[in-house]
Formats: C-alpha cells, structure tokens, sequence
C-alpha cells in the first residue's frame, strides 16, 4: 500500500508539564537526523502530533526501520491521506485500506472515526456506522467489536481525510537529548553495549570509553570495539569513543600489585579514567555493563570496592538481568554477533586463576599504595594519549 | 623498515603480473567463450597460460582446469575423485597436517559415507612410509598428501608415497595439495603418479581468486561447479582470463629463477634462524622448505608477540594451535610432538624475494628486545 504519511506516537513526554514542548521539539530533531540518510521528508508537529511525510517516491521499509530506532517513539501509524473528503470516496478508501492492510479478513473491528473539522455534515456516530456497515458488505468475514477489536480503523477529518490502523510499536523511551549525557566504558563483550543502549533510551547521550592493550589485544580487538559503538549509535546518535592505551598500568599493576587483586585494581583504574574522560566530554554520569555475581569483579564487594573511586554516580542497567537476558536485549539491538567475535580483551590477559571475590577497600587501597610514584606518569600519560574515534550514527 | 614475513599467508603482486592483469581488465576483456575476435583474443590467454602450465609440470596442457584458488582446486579434486570413484571403495588415506581445505573436504566426505584414516608423521611432520603401506586397502580409492606442509614447511616424500599407492594399486587416484609448493621446487606430476596437483596463484605473486588443478587424463572427476561448460566440462563459469594470465605470467617468471629465488630464500631462512636461535629457549620447527621457518618461544604466547612485532612493523603469523576434536587429527604442531605448552607460542615466517638480510638483522633485534620483556607477563 502506498502511505502518505507516517503519524507518530509518543507516550511518555506528553506527561512533562510544560516542558513538552522542548521535548517534542526535540524529537522531532532527532527524527529528522535519522532520516537524513534514508531519503527526504519533512517531519511536523500539528494537532499535538508528530507527522512524518515523505517527499516524492520512499521504500516503506527502510523508513519503518529508522524510525524504529528513534527513542521517544512509541508507536508508527502509516497514514492514508485523502484529499476528496466527501463520504463516498471516504467509503471507497477505507474498505481499500482494509483490503489491502489485511490479507485475512477473518477479524474483528471497529471503526472511530474523529472530527477535527466539525464543519462536516455528518456526525461522527454517523460516520462509524455508515462506515462500518460498507465494511461488512465488502468484507462478508469482517466481525465487528466495539470492545477489543482486531481493528481499530482510525478514520478522521480535517482539511484532507487520515485513515489509519496498525500502530507498528516504536524503541519506546526518551529523545536523546532530553537528559544530558553519560560515558559509557566499552568492551567488547556483551554487556556493555546493552547497557549503553538501555541508559540512551531514557533521553541520554552517549560518550564511550575503550581500554586498549597492545600488544595484548589487538587491532582487530579495536575494531569490533568501534563495530559495536556503531550498532549502538543507530539508537543513541553520535558517540566519541576514546580509546585509552592501558598497557603500562596494567603492566605496573601486574609487577607490584598481588595477583589475585589485579582485575580489581586494574578496574579502579579504568573507572578513574572514565571519570576524567568524562568530566572532559561534559558527561554527568558513568555507565557500565555490570552485573552482581556475574564474574569475580563484579560481586558485591567488588562493586562496592569498583565505586569506591567515583564521584560521578555509575549506572549499571544490567545489574539485575541474568546473562540470557542481556543476550536477548543484544540480539534485538544487533550486537550480539560482533560481540561473541573471539578476540581478547584487556580484562581477560591476565586474569588470576582465583581472583579475590570478597575485596576489602583497605586492603585494595593498600595494596595500590605499592604503585606510589610508578602509576602517576603512566596515568598521564595514558590521558594524554587517548585517540578518539567519532563513531556516526 | 617494514619486512613482510608472511609470503606463506599471501603475497605481494608482481608489476608486470599487475600491468598485465590491468590491460587485460580494460582492454583485452572479451569473454572466451564469444564467437567474435574479442574472445578469441581471450581465449588465447588462457592457451597460453596452459602451455605454461605443462611446460613447468610437463604434462599435456590439456589437462590443466583453472580455479578460484587453491581451496577450490582441493575441493574439486577430492570431492570430485572421491564422487566419482565410489563404486570402487570409500576408504580415503591423507595426514594429520593437511591445510584446512584439504580436511574439511574431507571431513564433508566422511559424513556422506566415506571411511578417513590418517597416516602417521614424525618429529618433522614427515608422513611414515611404513604407515601408508599399513593403510592401504583394497577399497582404497584416494590418497591426499600435500608437497609442503604450510605451518612448518615440511617437504613430504611425495614421489616415495605415490609410488607406493600406484604398486599397491594403481586405480587410486593420488592427490597432492601443492600450494606451498608450487614456485618453490619443481615437481612433474605425471612422471611420479600424482593424479591431481592443487596450485593458488596468491602465494607465488599473482592476485588472489586464481588457481589451477592438474588433473591426470586417466583418472574420473566429478565437475563440483555446473554451468555453461567451460573447461571441458571440469568447471563451468566464465574463466577469470586476467587472473589466469596473471598466474601464467608470475609462475613462468618464479620457475626462470627457480635457483636464484630458492637461494635467496635459503639465504633469509638460515641467517633468521642462526640469529633467533641465539635467543634462550626457542625452539626450531623449521622443515627442509625453502621459505617457510617456525619457531616456538617458550613463556610467550605467540598472538602477544605478534602484535608486538606488528608494532615494529614486522609482519608474521602465529603457528595455529589447531583445536580440532577429531580422532587422529590434531593440528600440524601436535602431530610433530610439540609439548603443549609451545603449541601456543609459535611463530611462522615466511620469505619472498624482497626480503633482505637488513631485514633478517632488524627482526632478530627486535626479537631479542621483545621476548625476555614479554616473558615477565604471563598469566600467573
């Protein structure tokens, strides 16, 4: 079927007070971004709605597909619009709708039609009933259900008739842009990815941040690193990734400090140098795939001992998931391939056969003082040599 | 300095190769199976080729099929020999070192019925004579031994395995996988009973997606590609003339200097192991070929010491430590008894001409600089 319009959904920010504005205004920015490379459209607010129209000729699919990864969308109508608003031709386009929209007619349905116009002759009561027995008639399977119909055929006036009925459901969530911004410390597991996507989805920014540790892991390492940030950006626009070479401190670590202590205290680390990265790149938060118990480093005392080093506050969305739920979430959002991709990655070189599971702050702490004097240059130097790649949506 | 030590993996393209390849593209394009003088033109391409091909094997140029590569040539002489000589038998005899493009075929084959047994090698990766006449059976149809082993450089004793199958039986069909071979020693199929000769162009200096097979008249092949025809029938789809014309070109060119370039390499092989074994604890796998050498660093695990030679601009490649799970079948570095904690710590390279012996010095360096550093890290 051929759609002259894409009518848009949008749930939650409809509750924000008088900041809705800003928001839907937002939205419909980050609308037109991500449609900029699938072709040309002009997207309006009108009525309290989101319009996506396209210019000329435009494959149904990709547009669906974009608009899928738009937070803030809730719900995609493709719209029929109809110039002729007289009733017979009204007739002729919903029972076409219907025909064409349904290949199996053995459904239920309901008709609701709306007057934005109030000048036009016939009631809306009028309308769903006149509309509604045309269907019948052309349609001998059709049932009809006012109370939970298969289908809900929106019909309504204005200046032109819009005739819609499937809602194709959206990301849900909030428009990027809508709450600020917050680093996300990239691997090229499996988590961290999810995690990203699950904090942009409530309105937030991304920066990233990826340990490098040559030649420990390697280019190809780097790349699925800069792989995934793409997949990720489809959803939460543009992202800076830095990419941090970790190998010397990592290699103090492992010359001075205990061995079973080594992941902890290389994740201290880690974190220390989001944070600044962060600070830098004016993001409010951290973001980490975490989950409680899922590896040594991350039970509960080693989060707690993880923590302990920031002052921005760390959001860790999986914390609670198990591992087959993240897979889920990582499928759906397409970067469960390139994560599974056997590379290593810096937190595995090393890893102590039994690492500490229950770390003691104070006995982290000094065991961290034995690196006095050795880690600070390394420190430095490792922010101020950290290569940055924008990754484009 | 940026010394390439991976020809084994693929290899630069010669110029003229690549002048004669581009002409081809824009020029002398026509397909070779048109009627017109255009394919006429291309046709004569790949005649030519084949004339090249029988000069340097001495066989009967009609018998040379031109490939995608040394994958497809292996592919096509094993599942096309064993396919069609199955109302004979189904019992196949190759080694435990073969490529993957060797093994998997072959692993395709033992799940459509076919039995595999594998011959047993020595501390060298030298296939046991002793161990190919147990093997042999009367529903033996296929031997598969490759000329030179791609991880160690092993040169098998191909005339001896050949002529031990042909006295046994001579209804087997002998195959040899010659991709590391082929440019490197001379080797006349037809004289020594090798019924099909698998080449890649990539390694010896022609572009990638070219190959050839050397197929013995006498012998039946099921064609894997079906299409139009071509090849008289062996394997149809358009040829790849530039390619094919490439390969003629890079392998008449290696085999006029056949002595100089195996000097040459010899020359590398030796002064890189002379001053890689100066280092404690290395061990040297190296087989007889020319250019190919392996090395196993103990403590080091070879990805971290190839990305720390990539970083100096050295490329290299990690001897694979091969996981596969089927009985009798290990991977080359097993199979030569390399204890396991050295399967993991091996390095290959592999030489062309343009490696120099500054290169050689430059590399034992850094070497030398590198594995006692990376020696301190391991996991503990």
């Amino acid at each position: 079927m051929n759609y002259q319009a894409y009518m848009i959904k949008y749930a939650e920010i409809g509750t924000k007070g008088k900041n809705r504005y800003v928001f839907e205004d937002i939205l419909c920015k980050n609308i037109r971004n991500r449609l900029r490379s699938v072709g040309d459209y002009t997207v309006t607010k009108e009525y309290g709605r989101i319009y996506v129209t396209p210019e000329g000729e435009h494959d149904y699919e990709d547009t669906i597909a974009a608009l899928k990864t738009v937070f803030g969308i809730v719900g995609i109508c493709p719209v029929v619009i109809s110039a002729d608003t007289s009733f017979d031709s009204i007739k002729e386009r919903a029972i076409a709708f219907v025909g064409e929209a349904y290949s199996d007619k053995k459904k239920t349905f309901k008709v609701n039609a709306k007057r934005v116009n109030k000048q036009y002759p016939m009631s809306s009561m009028e309308m769903n009933a006149d509309l509604g027995e045309a269907l019948l008639e052309a349609y001998s399977e059709l049932k009809v259900d006012v109370h939970d119909p298969d289908i809900m055929l929106q019909v309504e006036v204005r200046n032109e008739i819009y005739i819609y009925s499937l809602t194709i459901p959206g990301p849900g969530g909030l428009p990027i842009g809508t709450n600020g911004k917050a680093m996300l410390l990239l691997s090229g597991g499996i988590d961290s990815p999810v995690a990203g996507y699950m904090i942009s989805k409530r309105g937030v920014g991304l920066s990233a941040t990826y340990f490098h540790a040559p030649p420990y892991t390697s280019d190809r390492a780097k790349q699925k690193v800069v792989d995934l940030a793409k997949c990720v950006a489809r959803y939460s626009g543009n992202i800076r990734l830095h990419v941090v070479n970790f190998t010397d401190i990592q290699m103090a670590i492992y010359k001075n400090c205990p061995h079973d202590e080594l992941t902890i205290i290389m994740r201290r680390y880690m974190m220390k140098i989001a944070e600044e990265l962060a600070k830098k790149d004016e993001c409010q938060a951290l973001i980490t795939g975490e989950s409680i118990g899922q590896v040594a480093s991350q039970t509960m005392q080693s989060l707690t001992v993880t923590n302990a080093v920031c002052t921005m506050p760390v959001f860790r969305p999986c914390i609670g998931m198990d591992k087959q739920e993240i897979v889920e979430l990582s499928e759906k959002i397409d970067t469960y391939e390139t994560s599974i991709l056997p590379y290593e990655d810096c937190c595995t070189i090393f890893v102590a056969k039994h690492p500490v599971t229950k770390p003691k702050l104070e006995a982290i702490e000094k065991s961290e003082k034995l690196l006095e004097g050795i880690i600070e240059p390394l420190y430095e130097e490792a922010l101020n040599t950290v290569e940055l790649i924008h990754v484009r949506a | 300095m940026e010394p390439y030590f991976d020809n084994a993996a693929t290899t630069y393209v010669d110029e003229d190769v690549a002048k004669l390849v581009y002409d081809i593209m824009t020029d002398k394009y026509g397909n070779p199976s048109s009627k017109h003088r255009k394919g006429m033109e291309a046709e004569q391409y790949i005649r030519e080729a084949r004339e090249t091909f029988s000069d340097i094997l001495k066989v009967s140029g009609k018998w040379i099929v031109f490939t995608s590569g040394g994958t497809e040539s292996n592919n096509l002489a094993l599942i096309g020999a064993a396919k069609a000589n199955k109302r004979a038998g189904k019992h196949i005899i190759t080694t435990p070192i073969e490529h993957a493009s060797v093994y998997n075929p072959l692993l395709y084959l033992e799940k459509q019925g076919f039995e595999l047994s594998f011959l047993e090698v020595d501390e060298y990766g030298k296939v046991k004579l002793d161990s190919l006449k147990e093997l042999l059976r009367e529903d033996t149809i296929l031997v598969s031994i490759m000329t030179v082993n791609n991880e160690i450089g092993t040169i098998e004793p191909i005339e001896e395995c050949a002529k031990i199958v042909k006295e046994y039986n001579k209804d087997i069909v002998f195959h040899s996988d010659g991709v590391q071979a082929f440019g490197k020693l001379n080797l006349y199929p037809s004289r020594i009973g090798v019924d099909l000769y698998s080449i890649s162009g990539h390694k010896l200096h022609s572009p990638k997606g070219v190959g050839a097979l050397y197929i013995n008249p006498k012998i039946k092949l099921n064609p894997q590609i079906l299409g139009g025809g071509q090849q008289w029938d062996f394997r149809s789809g358009t040829e790849n003339v530039p390619g094919i014309a490439g390969l003629s070109l890079a392998a008449r060119k290696a085999y006029e200097k056949l002595d100089e370039r195996v000097g040459h390499f010899k020359e590398i092989k030796d002064a890189l192991t002379e001053g890689v074994m100066t280092i404690e604890g290395v061990r040297n796998n190296s087989g007889d070929a020319p250019h190919v050498a392996s090395f196993s660093f103990e403590g080091v695990r070879s990805e971290v010491l190839l990305h720390a030679l990539e970083d100096k601009g050295i490329y290299v490649s990690s001897g694979s430590a091969c996981s596969s799970n089927h009985p009798g079948i290990s991977g080359v570095l097993k199979s030569i008894g390399l204890p396991k904690e050295l399967l993991d710590s091996t390095i290959r390279f592999s030489f062309s001409e343009r490696n120099t012996i500054e290169e050689v010095e430059y590399t034992v360096e850094a070497l030398k600089e590198l594995v006692p550093v990376l020696r301190q890290f391991v996991a503990r």
